[in-house]
C-alpha cells in the first residue's frame, strides 16, 4: 500500500500519541488537511493561528504531552511566530507543522511564501524545511523527541505542498539517531555530593524552584528537600505551584514584584540552591547586587543556563528529578531553626501589600475571595500585567501545573487560548483565566473557538480601562506623564458574553464579589465574569531598574 | 583573547546559517569561520575564530552546543594545533619589477598561479604571521585584489577525533 508524504505525516502524529491538533487551514497545507480528515486525531480549529500555539502551549504544560498545532504557508506561518517565541522562552514542548509552497516554487517569492524556518530558527529548538517524503517519517519521531526531551522546547516542520503530495517510502526509524544531541540526564555525582554537603553546612539556606522543577515532575523531590533541610523555598513566576502556597516552607515569588520575605531571604542567605530555573532580570534585579552572601548551586538541565547571568559555585547539569533524588539520597535531617524563625518572623512582619477597602472593588479582593470558593482547586491561566503580578502574588496554588502564565516573553493574548489548550487537556478542571481589558481584547475572538468545543471557562476579566502596567511604568519612569494606555472604544464586555451565547456577569462592587463568583462557578459553562476596577491600581512592591532586590518601593493597598 | 574553536556539524542544509546566526543573535563577534567537509562525508568541520574572555568562550560553546546539528564544540586554543590561512594576492607587476616579486615568492614559498600583461596572480598559504608577511611584502608594488580565507586549523597527534 502506498502512501503520501501528508499521510505519513499524519500516521506520525498519530503515533506519538497525539489526538489533538489545533490549527488553521491554507493551500499550501491541504494535503495534510486531507489526510488529518481520515484519522482519529481531533482537530479544533482556532480564530487566528496565534490562538492554535498557544492553545497548543496551555496543552502541553498541563497535560504533559507535547502540543501541536498546524498552519499554512505565509501568513499563516508567521502567524505563529509569537507563539513559538512565546513557548521557546517558556521551555514549553511543541511541534508546530506548517505549510509550504511546492519545493519548484520555494525562494520565488511564490504566493504565500515565507522563509519560516529562517524565520523562527532563534525561537525554536529546532526546525525543518522537509526535502522530501522519505523523510517524513524519520523527521516527525525527530521532532518529538527533540520537542520533549532535554531542555523541551518548540519545533518547527515546514513541509512544501508537493512533498506533501509525493509518494512515501520512508519507514519510522527504530531508534532516533541524532549524535549532537544527547541531553545529560544525571548530575555529576561529584558535584551533587558537595552540594549536599554544603546544604548540611549552610546556616541560612534558600531554595529557589524555576519552571524546569515543574516541566521534570520534580515538586515531590523539591518539598522532599526543602522538609529535609529545613529551608524555605521560593518560587519564580513559572514555578509557582511547585510547592503549595500554603505549606509552611513557602515564602512567594522574588524578584521585581516578589515578595518582600523572598527578596529579603535573597539577600540575607547564605546558599541559594537555585533549581531550573535561569535568573531572569525580572527576578533577579541588579545582577552585581543579587545574593551577595550566598554560595550558589544552580540546578539544570540545560548546560548553556549555568554562569549565563549569575556566576554560580556549583553547577550541576542534569535532569532536575533525577538530581534532586540523588542530592536527598546523600542527606540527612537537618535544622536550621534560627533561619527558620527568622524567616517566619519576617513573613508576619511584611506589611501587608493591599488592604482591603470595603467600599472600592480591588483586584486583590476578588482573587482572594476566587481562592475561598475554589479551595484552590482551580488551573488559572493568565495574561500579562497587573493582573498577571497580582495573580502571581495571591492566587493559591495546591498543585504544580496549575499556574499557567507567558514567563519569558511576556506575551499579552496568551492567557485565553492557554486556557482554551488547558481545559481541552483536563476536561474536569475548573480553569480560569485572569485576564485585563487590553490582553483578553488581543485574543477574544478565540471566544468563537471555546463556545463551539463548550468549554467551561471562566474568564475573569480586570477592567481598569487602560493598559494598567505600562500605565504603571509611565507613573515611575516618565515621571507621571501618560501615553497611549487609555483603552477606550472597548465593547461591552457582558453584551459581549451575549452576543456569543455565553454568560456575562459583571462585578462593580465588593458586596456584588460573592454572588457573582458563586453563581459562575456553580454553573458548568464558558463565563466572561468583569470586574470594574480603577484606573490608579498598583502592582507592590516595585523593585525598579538598577536596583538590588533590598531597594524595593513598597506601598500599601494598591493605591500609591 | 582570541580563541579557536574547531566545532563538528552534521553535514546539512542551514547549518551554517544556524551557526552564524547564533553568533550575531548573541552579540558574539566572529573573527572568521571555515567550513568545509571531513574525511566523513556526513560530519562537516568549522574552524571558527572569536574574540571573548572565558567567559564569553564558555558561553558560545555552550550555545554551539545545544544546536542539534553540532555534535563537538573544543576550544582548541591551548592545544598544540597546526592552523593555515590561504590567501591570493593580484599584484601590479610591470616587466621590470617581475624579477623582483618572484624574488619575494620565493622567500615565502608561495606560487604565482597566473600571469598578465601588467600583473602576477600570487598563492600562498600558512599561518597568519606569513600572510600578513607577505602581503605586506607585496605592498609597495600594488595590490590590485586580494582575497583570503578564514582559518583551518587541527590538532596535532591523534586527539580530536569524534567519539
Ligand atoms: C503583545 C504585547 N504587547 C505589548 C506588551 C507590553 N505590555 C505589558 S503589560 C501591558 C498592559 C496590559 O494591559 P491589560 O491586559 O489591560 O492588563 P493590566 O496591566 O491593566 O492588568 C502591555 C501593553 C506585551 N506584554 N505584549
Amino acid at each position: 500500500m502506498t502512501i503520501t508524504g501528508a499521510e505519513a505525516l499524519v500516521q506520525g502524529l498519530v503515533s506519538e500519541g497525539v489526538s489533538i491538533v489545533f490549527g488553521y487551514p491554507g493551500g499550501a497545507i491541504l494535503p495534510v488537511y486531507d489526510a488529518l480528515r481520515n484519522s482519529k486525531i481531533k482537530h479544533v480549529l482556532v480564530r487566528q493561528e496565534q490562538g492554535g500555539v498557544h492553545a497548543a502551549s496551555g496543552y502541553a504544560r498541563v497535560g504533559g504531552k507535547t502540543g501541536v498545532c498546524m498552519a499554512t504557508s505565509g501568513p499563516g506561518a508567521t502567524n505563529l511566530v509569537t507563539g513559538l517565541a512565546n513557548a521557546y522562552m517558556d521551555s514549553t514542548p511543541l511541534v508546530a507543522i506548517t505549510g509550504q509552497v511546492a519545493r519548484s516554487m520555494v525562494g520565488t517569492d511564490a504566493f504565500q511564501e515565507v522563509d519560516i524556518t529562517g524565520i523562527t530558527h532563534p525561537i525554536t529548538k529546532h526546525s525543518y524545511l522537509v526535502q522530501k517524503a522519505d523523510d517524513i517519517p524519520r523527521i516527525i519521531k525527530e521532532a518529538f523527541h527533540i520537542a520533549s526531551t532535554g531542555r523541551p522546547g518548540p519545533v518547527l516542520i515546514d513541509v512544501p505542498r508537493d512533498v506533501a503530495e509525493e509518494i512515501c517510502k520512508g519507514k519510522v526509524p527504530d531508534k532516533v539517531n541524532l549524535p549532537g544531541y544527547k541531553p545529560t540526564m544525571q548530575g555529576h555525582s561529584a558535584q551533587v555530593k558537595t552540594a549536599a554537603q554544603m546544604m548540611i553546612a549552610a546556616k541560612r539556606p534558600v531554595l529557589a524552584a524555576g519552571g524546569g522543577v515543574i516541566l521534570a515532575n520534580a515538586a515531590e523531590e523539591l518539598v522532599q528537600l526543602a522538609e529535609m533541610i529545613q529551608a524555605p523555598v521560593m518560587t519564580t513566576l513559572m514555578g509557582l505551584g511547585s510547592i503549595p502556597t500554603v505549606h509552611d516552607l513557602y515564602l512567594g515569588m522574588p524578584g521585581m514584584h516578589g515578595h518582600p520575605s523572598a527578596n529579603k531571604a535573597i539577600m540575607e542567605c547564605d546558599l541559594l540552591v537555585t533549581v531550573g530555573m535561569r535568573f531572569d532580570d525580572r527576578l533577579t534585579g541588579a545582577v552585581g547586587k543579587f545574593a551577595p552572601h550566598a554560595k550558589i548551586i544552580h540546578i539544570d538541565i540545560d548546560p548553556a543556563e549555568i554562569g549565563k547571568n549569575v556566576r554560580v559555585n556549583i553547577p550541576i547539569v542534569g535532569h532536575v528529578k533525577l538530581v534532586l533524588q540523588s542530592i536527598i539520597e546523600r542527606l540527612e535531617p537537618v535544622q536550621h531553626q534560627e533561619w527558620f524563625d527568622k524567616i517566619r518572623q519576617w513573613k508576619t512582619e511584611d506589611p501587608p501589600l493591599y488592604l482591603a477597602d470595603e467600599e472600592q472593588l480591588t483586584t486583590p479582593m476578588v482573587l482572594q475571595r476566587l481562592n475561598q470558593l475554589t479551595s484552590g482547586d482551580m488551573i488559572v491561566t493568565t495574561d500579562v500585567g497587573q493582573h498577571q503580578m497580582f495573580a502571581a502574588q495571591l492566587i493559591r496554588l495546591k498543585h504544580p501545573k496549575s499556574f499557567i502564565t507567558s514567563g519569558g516573553l511576556g506575551t499579552m493574548g496568551y492567557g485565553f487560548p492557554a486556557a482554551i489548550g488547558v481545559q481541552m487537556a483536563k476536561p474536569e478542571a475548573r480553569v480560569v483565566c485572569v485576564t485585563g481589558d487590553g490582553s483578553f481584547q488581543m485574543s477574544m475572538s478565540e471566544l468563537a473557538t471555546a463556545r463551539e468545543q463548550g468549554l467551561p471557562i471562566i474568564i475573569l476579566l480586570f477592567n481598569n480601562h487602560c493598559l494598567g502596567l505600562v500605565r504603571q511604568l509611565q507613573h515611575f519612569y516618565c515621571d507621571r506623564r501618560q501615553m497611549a494606555v487609555d483603552i477606550t472604544g472597548s465593547p461591552d464586555f457582558v453584551k459581549l458574553a451575549e452576543a456569543y451565547g455565553i454568560k456575562g456577569y459583571r462585578i462593580s462592587h465588593p458586596r456584588e464579589i460573592d454572588q457573582v463568583l458563586q453563581q459562575a462557578l456553580a454553573q458548568d459553562e464558558l463565563t466572561i465574569v468583569e470586574c470594574e476596577i480603577r484606573h490608579e491600581e498598583y502592582v507592590n512592591p516595585n523593585v525598579l531598574a538598577g536596583k538590588g532586590l533590598d531597594e524595593m518601593v513598597l506601598g500599601k493597598g494598591g493605591n500609591s | 583573547m582570541r580563541h579557536v574553536l574547531s566545532v563538528m556539524v552534521e553535514n546539512q542544509a542551514g547549518v551554517l546559517t544556524r551557526v552564524a546566526g547564533m553568533f550575531s543573535r548573541r552579540g558574539y563577534n566572529i573573527e572568521s569561520l571555515t567550513v568545509g567537509t571531513t574525511e566523513n562525508p556526513k560530519i562537516s568541520r568549522m574552524t571558527i575564530v572569536v574574540e571573548g574572555d572565558a567567559h564569553v568562550i564558555e558561553q558560545v560553546a555552550k550555545q554551539l552546543h545545544k544546536l542539534i546539528e553540532v555534535i563537538k564544540v573544543s576550544d582548541i586554543t591551548k592545544e598544540e594545533y597546526i592552523d593555515r590561512e590561504l590567501v591570493l594576492i593580484k599584484v601590479h607587476a610591470e616587466l621590470s619589477q617581475r624579477g623582483e616579486i618572484m624574488q619575494i615568492v620565493d622567500i615565502f614559498r608561495a606560487r604565482i598561479v597566473d600571469l598578465g600583461a601588467k600583473s602576477l596572480v600570487v598563492e600562498a598559504t600558512g599561518d597568519q604571521g606569513k600572510i600578513s608577511a607577505i602581503e605586506a611584502s607585496l605592498k609597495p608594488f600594488g595590490i590590485k585584489e586580494m582575497v583570503r580565507c578564514g582559518k583551518v586549523a587541527m590538532v596535532r597527534g591523534v586527539k580530536s577525533k569524534v567519539e
